[in-house]
């Protein structure tokens, strides 16, 4: 690039300061305009480092960023909810606020909005009579699958458990294995022992 | 293949549509283009081909935004005592940049896009030909034609 115009150019263009981003603004329009499918925030939790994300029906998804990088939950929010994917915290808060309580020891029962998008229905069979197991309290895999009436469904019923998209709030961590065993969590075994620690077990 | 969450391609291409917009209308205005344009993107979002060229999308839209920002600067009236009518009268202290993109901001729509376009964000000519929607060729002939107005007034 010999010519002085474009070297001219190049140079303006190089000290062209952007104005700031400002995602706030953004959500707040994005919000106003019905535009904002999935809203989503990472969060600090004694449980480790957790994405919240919300639609306007509910809370969609937690994962545990530790098991899930937080580019695979956004994708796959992407892929099954909407594109429409923007991180914005004030949407979360009640969730937030809810599950601090819950850390606190201080609530015992979620009273949130849930969208259950992201699961089929055997494993909206199985999660709803999982959120109704009370604080706790544990059943066994095969208890689950009795309750729902499929007694032979054990192991798709720790499938479904497994692929708890709302885990604490949906609390599969109340589900354990038969003989006094921990098993499977979607956050590590670690992490349901704690649960239900901090639950009084 | 699917499209990624709209929060990648913001965090990927913001700082390339504002600093499109900045060159193309100015900084005064350049904030409230970028909230259209970002809305707009986000809207029309679902429905981009996976696969496409979100920077050039992205930058397509900016563009339609710059155009109507110039727009409704034209039909307002130019105060009396106003220095620059013509739509250049955002400038920020006249430094010799802004007196450059001044210049660049006087220039027919589609030559003021490809200068932009290949000097600030550093776009092919296909590319530029993609944002521009027209031929390759007329997109090196719409930069050139630039360059070359832009010349008599900077030699």
């Amino acid at each position: 690039m010999s010519d002085p115009l474009e070297q001219r150019l190049a140079g303006a263009a190089a000290a062209i300061e952007p104005p700031a981003h400002d995602p706030a603004r953004l959500a707040a329009g994005a919000r106003e305009a019905g535009l904002e499918d999935v809203a989503y925030t990472l969060e600090d939790s004694p449980v480790g480092e957790i994405l919240i994300a919300v639609t306007p029906r509910g809370l969609v998804t937690i994962s545990y960023l530790n098991t899930f990088p937080a580019e695979a939950t956004l994708e796959e929010l992407a892929t099954r909810v909407s594109p429409r994917v923007l991180e914005d915290a004030p949407p979360t808060d009640e969730a937030r606020r809810q599950l601090d309580e819950y850390f606190a020891g201080r609530r015992r029962r979620f009273e949130l909005a849930l969208d259950w998008t992201l699961v089929g229905p055997f494993g909206r069979e199985v999660l709803g009579h999982t959120a109704a197991i009370p604080y706790g309290e544990v059943e066994t895999y095969g208890d689950v699958a009795r309750a729902i009436g499929k007694p032979r469904a054990a192991r798709a019923t720790g499938n479904a458990l497994g692929s708890n998209p709302m885990p604490i709030v949906v609390p599969c961590h109340r589900v354990v294995r038969a003989g006094g065993k921990m098993g499977h969590y979607t956050g590590g075994a670690e992490r349901k022992r704690q649960l239900l620690t901090l639950e009084g077990r | 293949m699917a499209l990624p969450p709209f929060q990648a391609a913001l965090d990927e291409h913001h700082d390339a549509v504002a600093r499109f917009l900045v060159a193309t209308v100015g900084r005064q205005e350049a904030e409230d283009c970028l909230q259209e344009t970002l809305l707009s993107a986000l809207r029309a979002y679902p429905r981009l081909r996976p696969g496409s060229n979100v920077r050039a999308w992205m930058l397509t839209i900016a563009r339609n935004k710059a155009l109507d920002s110039h727009r409704v600067r034209a039909r307002q009236p130019v105060p009396v005592g106003d220095a620059e009518p013509g739509g250049t009268a955002v400038m920020d202290g006249g430094s010799p940049d802004e007196e450059l993109w001044g210049a660049v901001r006087e220039l027919p729509p589609k030559q003021r896009a490809a200068v932009v376009l290949r000097y600030v964000n550093d776009l092919s000519h296909r590319e530029i030909a993609g944002v521009l929607d027209c031929s390759e060729a007329a997109a090196r002939r719409s930069l050139h034609e630039g360059l070359t107005k832009l010349r008599e007034d900077w030699t």
